[in-house]
């Protein structure tokens, strides 16, 4: 499949989740084994994005800043995110350790 | 000048100014976006085009992520989807509002819904009951958000051309999703799911397919309505 027809099919899948409870007019609200589940989905999502990118280097676990400075430096921006919210701060912090600990390294 | 212009005009104005404040969140991760699909095998004006037909940041940037690591195409759409799926809650919440609306406004409005659109409109909502202002309060609110995402994936494609890879800036895409994670842990069931999620796909990370990811994102969710059941 093209990278075209992924980025369409995701485009228009998107857009029906979105539409699903407006267009369906005559019921107001989900049911309750359906909305515990979703809850979920955006922490266990996202950590299973953070996790492999920042504890995996060359295929193995790795939490030596000498080897692997991104999970130092994801803890660092971890502790920031949570006191800030701050997106640029967050992003800006962590990339800084990294590149410091890659000069150093 | 009619009652109804004017509820447009104020709910299109209020709508803008509440998300104002949160631009200063959307604009850098808008940026690495830009960077990141510049430099992947989407290239600049796919991955551009992706913001405009998908408009779902952290879809975007997953899906980018796994096409780069040759997932398989049926995982990269999967993966997607399940990161989206939360929007099904914020439709539900809305839908007693919007079938008010005019019937295109209803079939338009839900293509630029996001998290911050619905927090601001759905708050507002508890306020108010013109339905003009109502359509006009979300449409002001998801507007500018969806044109500040496109003006800075736009500044992303061109500032990434130039990005050498020693920068190593492919680590801002754990760092955005970060910023987003923090928050969305609000109590132990939440914390479980993430812990059980992240583990899971380090686990997994080896998986045929680009599989890793999705594995661990249902071990996650599985693991939060668990949590939810024992722990109340």
């Amino acid at each position: 499949m093209t990278n075209v027809a992924i980025v369409f099919i995701v485009g228009i899948g998107t857009y029906l989740i979105r539409l699903s409870f407006v267009a369906a007019v005559g019921r107001k609200t989900m049911p309750e084994w359906a909305l515990v589940p979703l809850r979920f989905v955006a922490p266990a999502v996202l950590a299973a994005l953070v996790a492999p990118a920042v504890l995996l280097h060359n295929g193995g676990f790795d939490l030596a800043p000498s080897t692997n400075p991104r999970a130092l430096a994801a803890l660092i921006a971890i502790l920031i995110a949570w006191k800030t919210k701050n997106t640029a701060l967050v992003i800006v912090a962590g990339m800084s350790v990294v590149w410091f600990l890659q000069a150093v390294a | 000048m009619s009652d109804n212009h004017n509820q447009r005009r104020s709910g299109t104005l209020d709508g803008a100014g509440a998300v104002a404040p949160m631009l200063i969140g959307v604009i850098p991760f808008g940026l690495v976006f830009g960077i990141v699909a510049a430099g992947s095998a989407l290239g600049p004006l796919l991955g551009g085009a992706t913001s405009v037909i998908i408009f779902a940041g952290a879809a975007q940037l997953a899906m980018v992520d796994l096409i780069d690591s040759g997932a398989a195409a049926v995982v990269v759409i999967a993966t997607a989807l399940i990161i989206n799926a939360r929007h099904v809650m914020y439709s539900a919440a809305l839908a007693p509002h919007f079938r008010d609306f005019p019937t295109p406004a209803r079939f338009a409005l839900p293509y630029v819904m996001t998290d911050q659109a619905f927090a601001v409109s759905i708050i507002r909502y508890s306020d108010v009951d013109d339905p003009v202002y109502k359509r006009w309060y979300f449409t002001g609110a998801a507007v500018t958000l969806w044109i500040v995402w496109q003006l800075s994936t736009i500044a992303g494609i061109v500032v990434g051309a130039q990005v050498p890879d020693s920068w190593s800036l492919d680590f801002a895409i754990p760092l955005v999703f970060l910023v987003l994670l923090v928050p969305a842990v609000k109590s132990r069931p939440e914390l479980v799911a993430a812990i059980i999620g992240g583990g899971i796909a380090v686990a997994a990370a080896g998986a045929p397919y680009g599989l890793g990811l999705m594995i661990g994102a249902v071990c996650g969710i599985i693991a939060g309505v668990v949590a939810h059941r024992t722990m109340r």
